[in-house]
């Protein structure tokens, strides 16, 4: 337990070193680039000509179904984990139990495709 | 305590500040390679062959003006390079970058900390990197942003898929998911290859899945200048703008890391324990051998950016689920099979 | 000793983090939040030594779930700024709604601390551990939650669909 913590430590300092070193940063730029504003400078770009409204635009569809694909798959994958490390000593019976998993996973994965919800024009 | 303590500082500013030195000779490395590539001569005024390049670039890099469009959201818009940047550098921290070194007859292992989730946790961070740029693309409203940010994104997360999905055929054989031991289990003699020999499918799948990660050519779409400007940076400036483009370099080194002690032997070189040399000095060229396998997958980087041309996104999308998934799942089927197969016959 | 205040601390960051989800305006800053959140739980986690599920709490709820989120509160249109103003109703319900479930925490909670924690294996939540009890001891869950799956990718794509057309 004591052990197990300790292995963590190194963590959050790394965390502390990599965070001071970004906000110390950021905060040296700040200080010292020039700081000449006006209108224009401050306007988002779009290519020279005007911005027209602003980008809190509605977007494709398709982005948000492969967002929801993305976080079954994420499931699935971090489920085969446990059972690749413990793949030796589970031996044939643990495959046959992963290939039915498996199984159900490409069953929905073709029913994706077919569906098309994967196709991008 | 307070020397443990001391001495796992002083290991993690020790290997923070390489990964920032490597990242930083990256640049220069890709510009030499680029000007190499391209018959030309590259960056050669700062310092012998351009050498003080890189510090020039940073220098600048601080010195520009901060610009924060005035309808972005300010304070996601300073937040999103900041994650990129802390995502980038947490990674280090599992990999196994020697063995022990003895000193005065104390043991002090080179890896910061060996937890036995090591690859669980490299994916975590991975899975984390996606909001920088999330967050910097939305905040800056700006369309090109948005629409770079969401292609990053999608991107990213679908292929972070298929890395995790080609790793695991490897975790099949290796029993652990600690790096330490996975690339003790690499050492030379008794015949033990690197793993690169048993998945050279799963290693295939996890380097494309590695580019794709990174953001690099062919999988830049994300920053494709020709559709997008600059993509999701494109309204940062100063040392915001140098903190993205500094987290691909990062994430670049990490990433050939990975590869390295997944697939590659880490810091083991062939014959290390024939040649009756001190422990000590093992591990240093241990350390040395790890280098040498990390700039040369640095070098593959910069030599497919040049020679390879940039993905369409319905392209990218299809290579990512329709290929790289079904294969993946092929490869941990036939590794199963094959490796059920040796444990009942004993080959 | 030391765990004690680490566990304090986190303790402290959860409740704060989840505390700012609620009352952020800008919903993007919430997601922000509840992702700090994520974080602090898992660091629970790591603390009980169930280090499998601390890397699953940040890869599945923070790397992967709120992304999603971040998705749906982009692909919203956010031009209000501020949000329509809700009726007084709506708020009197949802008060009382939050303090019924208020009162069943603490009821829930009130006699715990007298509770004795059954001691188990404490590296049960280990990887190698875990494995071997999800698919030895609980084999049909977890093949029924691959059907569950299935379901959820059909009904995602049947959602997604209906929007194309």
């Amino acid at each position: 337990m004591q052990s197990n913590l300790y292995d963590y430590l190194p963590i959050l300092l790394m965390f502390i070193v990599a965070g001071g070193f970004v906000g110390g940063t950021m905060f040296v730029t700040h200080k010292l680039g020039p700081q000449i504003k006006s209108k224009i400078k401050l306007d988002t770009f779009e290519c020279g000509i005007e911005s027209q409204g602003n980008a809190r635009i509605p977007f494709s569809i398709k982005y948000f179904l492969v967002a929801i694909l993305f976080v079954l798959f994420d499931v699935e994958v971090i489920f085969m984990y446990p059972w690749a490390v413990n793949f030796k000593e589970l031996g044939l019976f643990g495959f046959i139990e992963m290939l039915t998993f498996m199984g159900f996973l490409l069953l929905g994965f073709f029913y994706i495709l077919k569906k098309g919800a994967l196709k991008w024009e | 305590m307070i020397s443990f303590l001391i001495y796992k500082t002083i290991l993690v500013i020790v290997i923070f500040a390489v990964s920032l030195v490597v990242a930083m000779y990256s640049t220069y490395g890709e510009r030499k390679i680029a000007a190499f590539m391209q018959d030309r001569i590259g960056p050669n005024r700062a310092g012998p062959f351009g050498i003080l390049q890189p510090l020039a670039d940073g220098v600048k890099m601080f010195m520009k003006e901060e610009i924060i469009p005035d309808v972005s959201n300010k304070a996601l818009f300073i937040l999103g390079p900041c994650i990129a940047m802390l995502t980038a550098c947490m990674t280090g921290v599992v990999i196994p970058w020697g063995d022990a070194i003895t000193i005065g007859g104390e043991k002090y292992s080179l890896q910061i900390t060996d937890i036995n989730i090591g690859v669980l946790y490299m994916f975590g961070v991975l899975s984390i990197g996606v909001y920088g740029v999330m967050i910097g693309g939305w905040a800056s409203n700006n369309k090109f942003s948005l629409l770079g940010a969401i292609r990053a994104s999608s991107q990213m997360i679908s292929y972070e898929v298929a890395m995790g999905l080609s790793i695991i055929a490897l975790v099949m054989m290796t029993g652990t998911i600690s790096l330490k031991e996975i690339t003790e289990q690499q050492a030379g003699g008794n015949w033990n290859m690197w793993n690169v020999v048993y998945q050279p499918v799963g290693f295939l799948i996890f380097l494309i899945c590695a580019f794709a990660e990174t953001n690099r050519t062919p999988f830049d779409l994300p920053e494709c200048e020709t559709e997008l400007v600059g993509g999701y940076h494109t309204e940062y400036s100063s040392m915001k703008l140098g903190f993205y483009l500094f987290a691909e370099y990062i994430n670049m080194f990490i990433s050939s890391a990975v590869i390295a002690t997944l697939y590659f032997g880490g810091y083991n070189f062939p014959f290390m324990h024939d040649l009756g040399l001190s422990e000590n000095l093992i591990t240093i060229l241990g350390v040395v051998a790890l280098f040498a396998k990390i700039f040369f997958f640095i070098f593959l980087y910069m030599w497919v950016r040049w020679t390879v041309p940039r993905f369409r996104y319905d392209q990218l999308m299809n290579l990512g689920w329709k290929i790289l998934i079904p294969l993946s799942i092929g490869n941990i089927m036939l590794t199963g099979l094959i490796t059920l197969l040796r444990q009942k016959y004993h080959f | 000793m030391m765990i004690k205040y680490i566990f304090y601390f986190l303790a402290f960051v959860s409740v704060f983090s989840a505390l700012m989800v609620v009352v952020s305006k800008n919903p993007v800053h919430c997601v922000l939040y509840l992702i700090m959140c994520f974080f602090s739980i898992a660091g629970h986690y790591v603390l009980l030594n169930a280090q499998f599920l601390a890397a699953v709490h940040v890869i599945v709820y923070a790397g992967a779930i709120m992304v999603l989120f971040l998705f749906v509160i982009m692909l919203l249109n956010l031009n209000t700024q501020s949000e329509p103003h809700k009726s007084t109703w709506l708020k009197f319900a949802a008060a009382i709604t939050s303090g019924l479930l208020l009162v069943i925490l603490v009821g829930t909670l009130k006699g715990s601390e007298t509770m004795v924690m059954p001691v188990g294996n404490p590296n049960a939540g280990l990887i190698k551990n875990l494995g071997n009890t999800l698919f030895k001891d609980f084999l049909l869950p977890f093949e029924v939650s691959s059907i569950l799956f299935l379901v959820a990718m059909v009904g995602a794509v049947m959602l997604g669909k209906k929007e194309i057309k």
